[in-house]
Protein backbone atom coordinates (compact mmCIF):
# COMPACT_ATOMS: atom_id res chain seq x y z
CA UNK A 1 0.00 0.00 0.00
CA UNK A 2 2.83 2.40 0.36
CA UNK A 3 4.55 1.62 -3.26
CA UNK A 4 6.25 4.98 -4.61
CA UNK A 5 5.06 5.66 -7.89
CA UNK A 6 7.26 3.61 -10.47
CA UNK A 7 6.07 6.13 -13.29
CA UNK A 8 9.54 8.32 -14.14
CA UNK A 9 7.55 11.03 -15.36
CA UNK A 10 6.36 11.20 -11.51
CA UNK A 11 9.63 10.54 -10.54
CA UNK A 12 10.63 13.88 -12.23
CA UNK A 13 8.72 15.62 -10.12
CA UNK A 14 10.23 14.52 -6.38
CA UNK A 15 8.27 15.18 -3.32
CA UNK A 16 8.36 18.58 -2.04
CA UNK A 17 8.61 19.21 2.26
CA UNK A 18 5.89 21.27 3.33
CA UNK A 19 6.60 24.30 6.00
CA UNK A 20 3.67 22.44 8.23
CA UNK A 21 5.61 19.53 8.04
CA UNK A 22 3.47 17.48 5.66
CA UNK A 23 4.84 16.36 2.26
CA UNK A 24 3.83 17.85 -1.46
CA UNK A 25 3.18 15.02 -3.87
CA UNK A 26 3.17 15.24 -7.41
CA UNK A 27 -0.76 14.18 -8.61
CA UNK A 28 -2.17 14.96 -11.03
CA UNK A 29 -0.30 16.10 -14.41
CA UNK A 30 -1.44 19.13 -16.74
CA UNK A 31 -3.26 16.76 -19.12
CA UNK A 32 -5.51 15.41 -16.55
CA UNK A 33 -6.35 18.54 -14.74
CA UNK A 34 -7.38 20.25 -18.02
CA UNK A 35 -9.42 17.73 -19.69
CA UNK A 36 -10.87 17.18 -15.75
CA UNK A 37 -12.16 20.95 -16.09
CA UNK A 38 -13.39 20.64 -19.58
CA UNK A 39 -14.89 17.72 -18.55
CA UNK A 40 -16.99 19.29 -15.59
CA UNK A 41 -17.98 22.43 -17.86
CA UNK A 42 -19.12 19.75 -20.91
CA UNK A 43 -21.00 16.83 -18.42
CA UNK A 44 -22.58 19.95 -16.60
CA UNK A 45 -24.06 21.92 -19.66
CA UNK A 46 -25.28 18.05 -21.40
CA UNK A 47 -26.85 17.61 -18.32
CA UNK A 48 -28.96 20.82 -17.98
CA UNK A 49 -29.97 21.23 -21.58
CA UNK A 50 -30.38 17.26 -21.61
CA UNK A 51 -33.27 17.53 -18.70
CA UNK A 52 -34.61 20.69 -21.13
CA UNK A 53 -34.49 18.47 -24.11
CA UNK A 54 -35.84 15.60 -21.99
CA UNK A 55 -39.11 17.66 -20.92
CA UNK A 56 -40.08 17.99 -24.54
CA UNK A 57 -41.76 14.63 -24.40
CA UNK A 58 -40.99 13.67 -20.20
CA UNK A 59 -42.27 9.80 -20.83
CA UNK A 60 -39.77 6.94 -21.32
CA UNK A 61 -39.81 3.40 -22.59
CA UNK A 62 -38.24 0.01 -23.80
CA UNK A 63 -37.75 -1.11 -27.40
CA UNK A 64 -38.19 0.28 -30.74
CA UNK A 65 -41.02 2.60 -30.53
CA UNK A 66 -43.11 4.55 -27.63
CA UNK A 67 -46.11 3.28 -25.95
CA UNK A 68 -47.45 6.20 -25.60
CA UNK A 69 -50.50 4.95 -22.94
CA UNK A 70 -47.72 3.49 -20.96
CA UNK A 71 -44.54 4.55 -20.49
CA UNK A 72 -41.65 2.86 -18.33
CA UNK A 73 -41.44 6.14 -16.58
CA UNK A 74 -43.32 9.56 -16.81
CA UNK A 75 -41.06 12.29 -15.62
CA UNK A 76 -42.47 15.28 -13.30
CA UNK A 77 -42.28 18.92 -14.98
CA UNK A 78 -38.58 19.85 -13.39
CA UNK A 79 -38.24 23.50 -12.40
CA UNK A 80 -36.20 26.39 -14.97
CA UNK A 81 -33.19 26.30 -12.85
CA UNK A 82 -31.82 22.66 -13.70
CA UNK A 83 -31.86 23.42 -16.81
CA UNK A 84 -29.94 24.99 -19.73
CA UNK A 85 -31.64 27.32 -20.48
CA UNK A 86 -33.33 28.18 -17.99
CA UNK A 87 -37.08 27.92 -19.14
CA UNK A 88 -38.29 25.24 -21.73
CA UNK A 89 -36.65 25.55 -25.25
CA UNK A 90 -35.95 22.46 -27.13
CA UNK A 91 -34.26 24.68 -30.38
CA UNK A 92 -32.20 26.57 -28.25
CA UNK A 93 -31.30 23.20 -25.67
CA UNK A 94 -30.68 21.18 -28.62
CA UNK A 95 -27.87 24.10 -29.51
CA UNK A 96 -26.22 23.73 -26.47
CA UNK A 97 -26.43 19.82 -26.41
CA UNK A 98 -25.08 19.16 -29.24
CA UNK A 99 -21.81 21.87 -28.99
CA UNK A 100 -21.19 20.86 -25.74
CA UNK A 101 -21.50 17.00 -26.72
CA UNK A 102 -18.59 17.40 -29.45
CA UNK A 103 -16.77 19.32 -26.89
CA UNK A 104 -17.58 16.41 -24.20
CA UNK A 105 -16.27 13.65 -27.27
CA UNK A 106 -13.33 15.53 -28.22
CA UNK A 107 -11.84 16.49 -24.73
CA UNK A 108 -12.99 12.86 -23.75
CA UNK A 109 -10.72 11.35 -26.63
CA UNK A 110 -7.92 13.06 -26.13
CA UNK A 111 -7.74 11.88 -22.71
CA UNK A 112 -8.31 8.65 -23.42
CA UNK A 113 -5.11 8.69 -26.06
CA UNK A 114 -2.76 10.33 -23.83
CA UNK A 115 -4.10 7.92 -20.66
CA UNK A 116 -3.42 4.76 -23.08
CA UNK A 117 -0.34 6.49 -24.41
CA UNK A 118 1.07 7.56 -21.18
CA UNK A 119 0.30 4.40 -19.88
CA UNK A 120 -1.92 6.53 -17.04
CA UNK A 121 -4.88 4.44 -17.26
CA UNK A 122 -2.85 1.37 -16.64
CA UNK A 123 -0.57 2.70 -14.15
CA UNK A 124 -2.70 5.14 -11.71
CA UNK A 125 -6.32 3.69 -12.46
CA UNK A 126 -5.37 -0.28 -13.26
CA UNK A 127 -6.06 -2.11 -9.90
CA UNK A 128 -3.11 -3.93 -8.64
CA UNK A 129 -3.14 -7.40 -7.38
CA UNK A 130 -2.13 -5.41 -3.85
CA UNK A 131 -4.74 -3.32 -4.43
CA UNK A 132 -7.75 -6.33 -5.08
CA UNK A 133 -6.84 -7.60 -1.62
CA UNK A 134 -7.19 -4.82 0.05
CA UNK A 135 -10.38 -4.47 -1.29
CA UNK A 136 -11.96 -5.09 2.10
CA UNK A 137 -10.12 -2.65 4.51
CA UNK A 138 -11.13 0.03 1.76
CA UNK A 139 -14.35 -1.05 1.81
CA UNK A 140 -14.15 -0.44 5.43
CA UNK A 141 -12.32 2.86 4.98
CA UNK A 142 -15.57 4.13 3.15
CA UNK A 143 -18.21 2.45 5.67
CA UNK A 144 -16.46 4.20 8.53
CA UNK A 145 -15.46 7.33 6.25
CA UNK A 146 -12.49 7.37 7.49
CA UNK A 147 -9.74 7.49 4.90
CA UNK A 148 -5.64 7.77 5.05
CA UNK A 149 -4.00 10.68 4.54
CA UNK A 150 -0.62 9.16 4.70
CA UNK A 151 1.62 7.95 2.37
CA UNK A 152 -0.70 5.25 1.30
CA UNK A 153 -2.34 8.45 0.06
CA UNK A 154 -0.16 8.85 -2.44
CA UNK A 155 -2.37 6.68 -4.94
CA UNK A 156 -5.96 6.09 -5.81
CA UNK A 157 -7.48 3.45 -3.58
CA UNK A 158 -9.42 0.43 -5.28
CA UNK A 159 -12.55 1.80 -4.89
CA UNK A 160 -11.63 4.74 -6.30
CA UNK A 161 -9.83 3.36 -9.27
CA UNK A 162 -12.36 0.89 -10.36
CA UNK A 163 -15.15 3.55 -9.55
CA UNK A 164 -13.11 6.65 -12.31
CA UNK A 165 -12.71 3.18 -14.31
CA UNK A 166 -15.94 2.51 -14.79
CA UNK A 167 -17.40 5.98 -15.22
CA UNK A 168 -14.27 6.37 -18.17
CA UNK A 169 -14.59 3.08 -19.76
CA UNK A 170 -18.00 2.25 -19.35
CA UNK A 171 -20.78 4.89 -18.43
CA UNK A 172 -18.84 8.26 -20.46
CA UNK A 173 -18.84 5.79 -23.41
CA UNK A 174 -22.12 4.78 -23.13
CA UNK A 175 -23.61 8.43 -22.87
CA UNK A 176 -21.80 8.81 -26.60
CA UNK A 177 -23.16 5.71 -27.51
CA UNK A 178 -26.74 5.60 -26.28
CA UNK A 179 -26.83 9.47 -27.80
CA UNK A 180 -25.47 8.71 -31.10
CA UNK A 181 -28.18 5.90 -31.23
CA UNK A 182 -30.90 8.63 -31.06
CA UNK A 183 -29.55 10.45 -34.52
CA UNK A 184 -31.67 8.96 -37.48
CA UNK A 185 -29.02 10.33 -39.64
CA UNK A 186 -26.05 7.86 -37.59
CA UNK A 187 -29.00 4.98 -37.54
CA UNK A 188 -28.25 4.59 -41.29
CA UNK A 189 -24.61 3.18 -40.27
CA UNK A 190 -25.35 2.12 -36.87
CA UNK A 191 -28.10 -0.36 -37.49
CA UNK A 192 -26.10 -3.07 -35.13
CA UNK A 193 -25.30 -0.69 -32.20
CA UNK A 194 -28.95 0.62 -32.42
CA UNK A 195 -30.48 -3.44 -31.93
CA UNK A 196 -28.11 -4.05 -29.26
CA UNK A 197 -29.13 -1.58 -27.18
CA UNK A 198 -32.76 -2.50 -27.50
CA UNK A 199 -33.92 0.18 -30.44
CA UNK A 200 -34.04 4.15 -30.41
CA UNK A 201 -36.64 4.53 -27.19
CA UNK A 202 -34.87 1.78 -25.28
CA UNK A 203 -31.09 4.01 -25.89
CA UNK A 204 -32.81 6.91 -24.86
CA UNK A 205 -33.90 5.36 -21.61
CA UNK A 206 -30.40 3.99 -21.55
CA UNK A 207 -29.01 7.76 -22.39
CA UNK A 208 -31.17 9.09 -18.75
CA UNK A 209 -30.09 6.09 -16.76
CA UNK A 210 -26.42 6.76 -17.93
CA UNK A 211 -27.09 10.54 -17.23
CA UNK A 212 -28.46 8.80 -13.76
CA UNK A 213 -25.16 7.30 -12.90
CA UNK A 214 -23.25 10.20 -13.48
CA UNK A 215 -25.16 12.67 -11.32
CA UNK A 216 -24.92 9.82 -8.63
CA UNK A 217 -20.84 9.79 -9.46
CA UNK A 218 -20.63 13.59 -9.33
CA UNK A 219 -22.56 13.79 -5.61
CA UNK A 220 -20.25 11.11 -4.29
CA UNK A 221 -17.57 12.43 -5.83
CA UNK A 222 -18.17 15.86 -4.73
CA UNK A 223 -19.28 14.78 -1.18
CA UNK A 224 -16.09 12.64 -0.84
CA UNK A 225 -13.91 15.72 -1.76
CA UNK A 226 -15.16 18.03 0.62
CA UNK A 227 -14.99 15.06 3.25
CA UNK A 228 -11.79 14.56 2.60
CA UNK A 229 -10.26 18.24 2.48
CA UNK A 230 -11.83 19.99 0.05
CA UNK A 231 -8.96 22.75 -0.16
CA UNK A 232 -6.11 20.06 -0.50
CA UNK A 233 -8.07 18.13 -3.24
CA UNK A 234 -8.95 21.14 -4.81
CA UNK A 235 -5.36 22.25 -5.15
CA UNK A 236 -4.05 18.90 -6.12
CA UNK A 237 -6.71 19.52 -9.30
CA UNK A 238 -5.67 23.06 -10.12
CA UNK A 239 -1.76 22.73 -9.29
CA UNK A 240 -0.93 19.20 -9.48
CA UNK A 241 0.47 19.15 -5.62
CA UNK A 242 -1.22 17.16 -3.18
CA UNK A 243 0.01 17.02 0.80
CA UNK A 244 0.21 14.03 2.57
CA UNK A 245 1.79 13.15 5.87
CA UNK A 246 4.82 11.06 5.90
CA UNK A 247 5.78 7.99 6.94
CA UNK A 248 2.78 6.06 8.08
CA UNK A 249 0.70 8.26 10.14
CA UNK A 250 -1.40 6.62 13.02
CA UNK A 251 -5.09 6.67 12.17
CA UNK A 252 -6.46 10.38 12.36
CA UNK A 253 -9.62 9.49 13.78
CA UNK A 254 -10.93 11.15 11.60
CA UNK A 255 -11.27 13.29 8.32
CA UNK A 256 -8.91 16.75 8.14
CA UNK B 1 -40.52 57.30 -0.78
CA UNK B 2 -37.01 56.33 -1.06
CA UNK B 3 -37.47 52.93 -0.89
CA UNK B 4 -40.07 52.64 -3.28
CA UNK B 5 -38.24 54.58 -5.88
CA UNK B 6 -34.77 52.53 -4.97
CA UNK B 7 -37.41 49.07 -5.41
CA UNK B 8 -38.51 50.57 -8.61
CA UNK B 9 -35.18 51.42 -10.06
CA UNK B 10 -34.34 47.83 -8.42
CA UNK B 11 -36.55 45.89 -10.15
CA UNK B 12 -36.32 48.26 -13.96
CA UNK B 13 -32.27 46.81 -13.61
CA UNK B 14 -33.19 43.29 -12.94
CA UNK B 15 -35.49 43.18 -15.73
CA UNK B 16 -33.07 44.88 -18.02
CA UNK B 17 -30.23 42.92 -16.89
CA UNK B 18 -32.38 39.66 -17.22
CA UNK B 19 -33.58 40.59 -21.12
CA UNK B 20 -30.04 41.24 -22.06
CA UNK B 21 -29.14 38.06 -20.59
CA UNK B 22 -32.00 35.94 -22.85
CA UNK B 23 -31.00 38.03 -25.31
CA UNK B 24 -27.21 37.57 -25.29
CA UNK B 25 -28.19 33.69 -24.37
CA UNK B 26 -30.58 33.87 -27.58
CA UNK B 27 -27.54 35.37 -29.55
CA UNK B 28 -24.80 32.55 -27.96
CA UNK B 29 -27.17 30.15 -28.91
CA UNK B 30 -27.41 30.31 -31.99
CA UNK B 31 -23.38 30.41 -32.53
CA UNK B 32 -23.53 27.66 -31.00
CA UNK B 33 -26.28 26.01 -33.19
CA UNK B 34 -23.63 27.05 -36.20
CA UNK B 35 -21.08 25.35 -34.90
CA UNK B 36 -23.05 22.11 -33.50
CA UNK B 37 -25.29 21.71 -37.12
CA UNK B 38 -22.18 22.12 -38.75
CA UNK B 39 -20.10 20.10 -37.37
CA UNK B 40 -22.75 17.27 -37.25
CA UNK B 41 -23.50 17.90 -40.92
CA UNK B 42 -20.46 17.32 -42.44
CA UNK B 43 -18.93 14.35 -40.02
CA UNK B 44 -22.17 12.65 -40.78
CA UNK B 45 -22.39 13.34 -44.35
CA UNK B 46 -18.22 12.00 -44.15
CA UNK B 47 -18.98 9.05 -42.41
CA UNK B 48 -22.30 7.90 -43.18
CA UNK B 49 -22.49 6.80 -47.42
CA UNK B 50 -24.63 8.44 -49.48
CA UNK B 51 -26.95 5.16 -49.57
CA UNK B 52 -26.70 3.86 -46.26
CA UNK B 53 -30.28 3.12 -45.91
CA UNK B 54 -32.00 3.71 -42.51
CA UNK B 55 -33.16 1.01 -40.47
CA UNK B 56 -36.51 -1.20 -41.52
CA UNK B 57 -38.71 -2.73 -39.28
CA UNK B 58 -41.35 -5.82 -39.76
CA UNK B 59 -44.70 -5.53 -39.74
CA UNK B 60 -45.41 -6.64 -36.24
CA UNK B 61 -43.54 -3.63 -34.72
CA UNK B 62 -45.57 -0.74 -36.47
CA UNK B 63 -47.02 1.43 -34.10
CA UNK B 64 -51.16 1.15 -33.09
CA UNK B 65 -50.13 4.52 -31.24
CA UNK B 66 -48.65 6.55 -34.49
CA UNK B 67 -48.73 9.74 -33.21
CA UNK B 68 -50.03 12.91 -35.40
CA UNK B 69 -47.83 15.65 -34.76
CA UNK B 70 -47.79 19.40 -35.85
CA UNK B 71 -50.72 20.34 -37.94
CA UNK B 72 -53.12 17.30 -37.66
CA UNK B 73 -56.01 19.07 -39.93
CA UNK B 74 -55.00 21.84 -42.09
CA UNK B 75 -57.91 24.64 -42.03
CA UNK B 76 -56.87 26.87 -45.32
CA UNK B 77 -59.82 26.94 -47.72
CA UNK B 78 -57.97 25.74 -50.83
CA UNK B 79 -56.86 22.23 -48.86
CA UNK B 80 -60.37 22.07 -47.32
CA UNK B 81 -62.05 22.04 -50.62
CA UNK B 82 -59.62 19.18 -52.47
CA UNK B 83 -60.46 17.28 -49.10
CA UNK B 84 -64.07 17.56 -49.85
CA UNK B 85 -63.95 15.68 -52.95
CA UNK B 86 -61.08 12.98 -51.74
CA UNK B 87 -58.14 15.01 -53.44
CA UNK B 88 -59.72 13.81 -56.79
CA UNK B 89 -58.51 17.67 -58.22
CA UNK B 90 -55.19 17.15 -56.06
CA UNK B 91 -52.30 18.50 -58.43
CA UNK B 92 -48.84 17.85 -57.42
CA UNK B 93 -46.61 20.61 -58.68
CA UNK B 94 -42.89 20.05 -59.38
CA UNK B 95 -41.26 23.15 -60.80
CA UNK B 96 -38.69 25.80 -60.11
CA UNK B 97 -34.77 24.85 -61.82
CA UNK B 98 -36.43 21.89 -64.15
CA UNK B 99 -36.75 21.40 -67.49
CA UNK B 100 -39.93 20.27 -68.09
CA UNK B 101 -42.32 21.20 -65.00
CA UNK B 102 -44.65 18.40 -63.86
CA UNK B 103 -48.59 18.97 -63.02
CA UNK B 104 -49.84 15.04 -61.10
CA UNK B 105 -53.06 13.96 -59.81
CA UNK B 106 -53.13 11.38 -57.05
CA UNK B 107 -53.79 8.44 -59.90
CA UNK B 108 -50.88 9.72 -62.15
CA UNK B 109 -48.71 9.41 -58.59
CA UNK B 110 -50.30 5.72 -58.15
CA UNK B 111 -49.62 4.75 -61.56
CA UNK B 112 -45.64 5.64 -61.26
CA UNK B 113 -43.32 2.65 -59.96
CA UNK B 114 -44.22 1.92 -55.44
CA UNK B 115 -41.94 1.54 -52.91
CA UNK B 116 -42.97 0.58 -49.58
CA UNK B 117 -40.72 0.89 -46.65
CA UNK B 118 -41.48 0.30 -42.41
CA UNK B 119 -39.32 2.89 -41.02
CA UNK B 120 -39.06 4.76 -37.63
CA UNK B 121 -40.23 8.74 -37.73
CA UNK B 122 -38.39 9.80 -34.57
CA UNK B 123 -39.91 13.05 -33.42
CA UNK B 124 -37.29 15.91 -32.56
CA UNK B 125 -39.02 15.80 -29.02
CA UNK B 126 -38.06 12.44 -28.44
CA UNK B 127 -40.62 9.96 -29.31
CA UNK B 128 -40.54 7.10 -32.08
CA UNK B 129 -43.37 5.59 -33.85
CA UNK B 130 -43.36 3.15 -36.79
CA UNK B 131 -44.95 2.95 -39.65
CA UNK B 132 -45.30 1.29 -43.18
CA UNK B 133 -44.82 3.72 -45.92
CA UNK B 134 -45.69 3.65 -49.89
CA UNK B 135 -45.24 6.29 -52.86
CA UNK B 136 -42.88 7.37 -55.35
CA UNK B 137 -39.64 7.82 -55.06
CA UNK B 138 -38.77 11.31 -55.20
CA UNK B 139 -35.70 11.01 -57.21
CA UNK B 140 -37.57 9.24 -59.77
CA UNK B 141 -40.17 12.43 -60.14
CA UNK B 142 -36.73 14.82 -60.16
CA UNK B 143 -35.48 12.87 -62.96
CA UNK B 144 -38.89 13.36 -64.76
CA UNK B 145 -39.22 17.08 -64.35
CA UNK B 146 -35.44 17.28 -65.49
CA UNK B 147 -33.44 19.17 -62.84
CA UNK B 148 -31.22 21.45 -63.90
CA UNK B 149 -27.53 21.59 -63.01
CA UNK B 150 -28.01 24.47 -61.09
CA UNK B 151 -31.00 22.64 -58.57
CA UNK B 152 -28.58 22.57 -55.16
CA UNK B 153 -32.10 21.49 -52.66
CA UNK B 154 -35.85 20.75 -52.95
CA UNK B 155 -38.02 22.81 -50.94
CA UNK B 156 -41.42 21.00 -50.12
CA UNK B 157 -44.70 23.84 -50.11
CA UNK B 158 -47.54 22.47 -47.69
CA UNK B 159 -51.03 22.95 -47.30
CA UNK B 160 -50.91 23.51 -43.54
CA UNK B 161 -50.05 26.39 -41.69
CA UNK B 162 -49.69 25.89 -37.63
CA UNK B 163 -51.79 28.93 -36.29
CA UNK B 164 -54.70 27.43 -38.72
CA UNK B 165 -54.91 31.03 -40.23
CA UNK B 166 -56.54 31.44 -43.31
CA UNK B 167 -53.48 33.33 -44.30
CA UNK B 168 -51.07 32.31 -41.74
CA UNK B 169 -47.22 31.46 -42.95
CA UNK B 170 -47.89 27.64 -44.56
CA UNK B 171 -45.68 25.00 -43.76
CA UNK B 172 -42.74 24.41 -45.89
CA UNK B 173 -39.14 22.22 -46.05
CA UNK B 174 -36.46 21.77 -47.49
CA UNK B 175 -33.66 19.25 -48.47
CA UNK B 176 -30.65 18.60 -50.36
CA UNK B 177 -30.10 16.84 -53.44
CA UNK B 178 -28.27 13.76 -51.46
CA UNK B 179 -31.15 12.90 -49.42
CA UNK B 180 -34.08 14.16 -52.07
CA UNK B 181 -32.26 11.64 -54.12
CA UNK B 182 -31.62 8.84 -51.57
CA UNK B 183 -33.11 5.21 -52.25
CA UNK B 184 -35.82 5.52 -48.97
CA UNK B 185 -37.07 9.41 -50.42
CA UNK B 186 -40.35 8.90 -50.95
CA UNK B 187 -43.90 11.07 -51.59
CA UNK B 188 -46.17 8.81 -49.46
CA UNK B 189 -49.25 8.88 -50.68
CA UNK B 190 -50.47 5.50 -48.14
CA UNK B 191 -49.49 4.28 -44.48
CA UNK B 192 -50.08 0.75 -43.08
CA UNK B 193 -51.36 -0.62 -46.58
CA UNK B 194 -54.42 2.42 -46.56
CA UNK B 195 -54.68 5.93 -47.92
CA UNK B 196 -52.72 8.48 -46.38
CA UNK B 197 -54.90 9.99 -43.76
CA UNK B 198 -55.23 13.33 -43.03
CA UNK B 199 -53.95 13.70 -39.66
CA UNK B 200 -50.83 12.04 -41.00
CA UNK B 201 -50.41 14.36 -44.33
CA UNK B 202 -53.31 13.45 -47.07
CA UNK B 203 -53.15 13.33 -49.59
CA UNK B 204 -49.07 13.53 -49.97
CA UNK B 205 -46.17 14.03 -47.35
CA UNK B 206 -42.35 13.44 -47.24
CA UNK B 207 -40.15 10.27 -45.88
CA UNK B 208 -37.04 11.52 -45.35
CA UNK B 209 -35.45 8.51 -43.52
CA UNK B 210 -32.48 9.91 -42.00
CA UNK B 211 -33.99 12.66 -40.49
CA UNK B 212 -35.82 13.69 -37.73
CA UNK B 213 -39.54 14.23 -37.89
CA UNK B 214 -40.15 17.54 -38.41
CA UNK B 215 -38.68 17.05 -42.25
CA UNK B 216 -41.11 14.92 -43.42
CA UNK B 217 -43.34 17.33 -44.96
CA UNK B 218 -46.98 16.60 -44.86
CA UNK B 219 -50.36 17.85 -46.87
CA UNK B 220 -47.35 19.17 -50.04
CA UNK B 221 -49.05 21.14 -52.91
CA UNK B 222 -45.60 22.06 -54.73
CA UNK B 223 -42.06 20.76 -54.92
CA UNK B 224 -40.14 23.33 -55.98
CA UNK B 225 -35.93 22.70 -57.35
CA UNK B 226 -33.92 25.83 -56.04
CA UNK B 227 -30.66 27.17 -55.97
CA UNK B 228 -31.00 28.81 -52.29
CA UNK B 229 -33.77 29.09 -49.76
CA UNK B 230 -32.52 32.46 -48.83
CA UNK B 231 -35.75 34.22 -50.05
CA UNK B 232 -37.95 31.68 -48.92
CA UNK B 233 -40.28 31.85 -45.80
CA UNK B 234 -38.36 32.85 -42.95
CA UNK B 235 -34.83 32.16 -45.17
CA UNK B 236 -33.55 29.43 -42.96
CA UNK B 237 -35.28 26.27 -45.26
CA UNK B 238 -38.27 25.25 -43.22
CA UNK B 239 -40.90 26.10 -40.56
CA UNK B 240 -39.32 25.30 -37.62
CA UNK B 241 -35.54 25.86 -39.04
CA UNK B 242 -37.24 29.89 -39.36
CA UNK B 243 -37.95 29.42 -35.42
CA UNK B 244 -34.44 27.95 -34.40
CA UNK B 245 -34.29 24.18 -35.45
CA UNK B 246 -31.16 23.29 -37.12
CA UNK B 247 -31.52 22.49 -41.25
CA UNK B 248 -29.83 19.50 -40.72
CA UNK B 249 -31.61 17.31 -38.48
CA UNK B 250 -30.08 14.22 -38.81
CA UNK B 251 -29.07 14.09 -35.28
Amino acid sequence: MTDVPADPKDAARADRVRADGRIDTWRHPGWVRITHWINVIAVVVLLMSGLNILMAHPALYWGVRSTFADPWLQIPTLPGWMMLPQVRDLAQARHWHFLFAWIFVANGLAYLTLGVLLRWLAQRLWPTPSDLRGFGTTVAEHVRLHFPNDERARTYNVLQKLTYLAMILVVLPMMLLTGLSMSPGFNAIGGLLLELLGGRQSARTLHFISAGLIVGFVVVHVGLVIWTGPANNMRSMITGWYAIRSGRAPDQGGPR
Amino acid sequence: MNRRRWLIGAVGVATTMLTACGRVGADLSEQARRMSEGLTRRMQRLIVPRDALAPTYSRAEISPDFRPNGSVDPAASDYLALKADGFAGYRLVVDGLVDRPLSLSLADLRARPAQTQITKHDCVEGWTSIAEWTGVRLEALLDEAGLKPDAKYVVFHCFDALDQQEDGERYYESIDMIDARHPQTILAYAMNGETLPVPHGAPLRLRVERQLGYKHAKYIRRIEAVDSFADIGGGKGGYWEDRGYEWYAGI
